[in-house]
């Protein structure tokens, strides 16, 4: 073997190891590097009040109510649903059927209450034209 | 791959780059031109995003050559330890600040974005920090490369660091499919059809290829800097030497 085939495999096999450590530490932390819990989520684990975490999903369609500087929703990953109560301002993309997150705690009725929320943007872009015809032809979202 | 290797010899590099700098550096201006008139002024705005989506056409290719980047130092750093190629270390060096700033016009541009969209500048999800840990390993490799008297150990210490670094590159870009996050999932580069508009998805691959133009030609500009440098210092050092 050369010194150069011997250098090769030594790096070969180097990145291989340091790829399986990378991997095996990473599933470890699976639980600690998702941004959000969704509602199914949410209700296996229950977390307790004042345990604080991020509740991600859809803003239930027709669910949003404002009074004054208080807007209560309701997220949906479709299966479950979390009602959500909100004292603050909301980010420009927030709407009904959008993705949000909202990180805060579970109030004493199981009502979450937000200490901030953030719109989740989708991977779709597109001019409104194209966005409005979609809508006129019924294909609006189709697949999903 | 054997074809390449008569770039291998830094003289010969030079050559050659002295051939093709001129014409690459009056395409990339060119090109650069007319595709920020056409990123800015022909594409039309998003349907949710109205005009923020034009921030778009800067921060994604840079996303991709900041990777691309790291993945040419890693490429280097191997060949450096493997074969010795003499060119690789003066290369890794010209390389390493060009990916850094394309990096930070990633992690800028974001930030940018998400204020107006996400409602906040900055979230520690599982994309937003391998692309920050991307960028610091530039800034490792660039100190690193310089922190020895003797260039050659830093080069090589540097081609370490660009090696184990490479394991982040599919965490960034698997990131937004193995954990949710904030950060939304790939548009381009999926299996299926992108989920861009036409309108929108050309003027954003040819933002790509204009700014993949503007990476060649400085890296290649640093490359042959690199190799003046180090031939000015050889013989500095060579006259120090051999006094009368």
């Amino acid at each position: 073997m050369t010194p150069k085939r011997r250098r090769l495999w030594l790096l070969i096999g180097s990145l291989g190891t340091l790829a399986v450590a990378a991997a095996l530490v990473l599933s470890a932390l699976n639980d600690n590097l998702v941004f959000f819990y969704s509602p199914t989520q949410v209700a296996e684990k229950s977390p307790g009040p004042d345990r604080r975490f991020r509740l991600g999903g859809l803003v239930e369609a027709g669910s949003v109510q404002k009074e004054g500087q208080v807007v209560r929703f309701v997220v949906t990953d479709t299966h479950k649903t979390m009602a959500v109560v909100y004292r603050g301002m909301l980010p420009d993309l927030f709407r009904e059927g959008q993705g949000v997150i909202a990180e805060g705690a579970l109030g004493g009725d199981g009502v979450f209450v937000a200490r901030e929320v953030l719109a989740k943007h989708d991977e779709n872009y597109m001019p409104p034209e194209v966005a409005k015809a979609l809508k006129e032809a019924g294909r609006w979202k189709e697949g999903k | 791959m054997a074809d390449l290797h008569f770039l291998a010899n830094p003289a010969r590099f030079r050559r050659f780059s002295q051939r093709v700098l001129p014409g690459l550096g009056f395409a990339t201006v060119l090109m650069l031109c007319a595709c920020l008139y056409m990123a800015f002024f022909v594409a039309p705005a998003d349907y949710q995003q109205g005009q923020t989506v034009r921030i778009m056409f800067l921060h994604v290719p840079s996303a991709w050559l900041s990777m691309m980047g790291y993945a040419l130092l890693a490429g280097l750093g191997a060949s450096l330890l493997v074969w010795r190629h003499p060119l690789a270390a003066l290369m890794a060096r010209a390389a390493a600040p060009v990916g850094a700033s394309f990096a930070a016009v990633c992690l800028l541009t974001g930030s940018l974005w998400g204020r107006p969209m996400w409602g906040t500048y900055w979230v520690w999800d599982a994309r937003l920090t391998s692309m920050l840990l991307l960028f610091f390993l530039y800034l490792g490799h660039i100190a690193l490369s310089r922190a020895y008297d003797e260039p050659e150990r830093g080069d090589r210490a540097a081609a370490i660091l660009a090696l184990i670094g490479v394991i982040n590159l599919p965490i960034i870009k698997f990131s937004v499919d193995w954990w949710n996050t904030l950060h939304q999932p790939a548009s381009v580069t999926r299996l299926d059809a992108p989920a861009i508009h036409n309108s929108i998805l050309v003027p954003l691959l040819w933002m790509a290829v204009s700014l993949l133009f503007l990476f060649v030609f400085l890296v290649l500009l640093r490359t042959e800097t690199e190799i003046d440098r180090r031939r000015l210092e050889n013989a500095a050092a060579q006259e120090e030497g051999a006094p009368a």
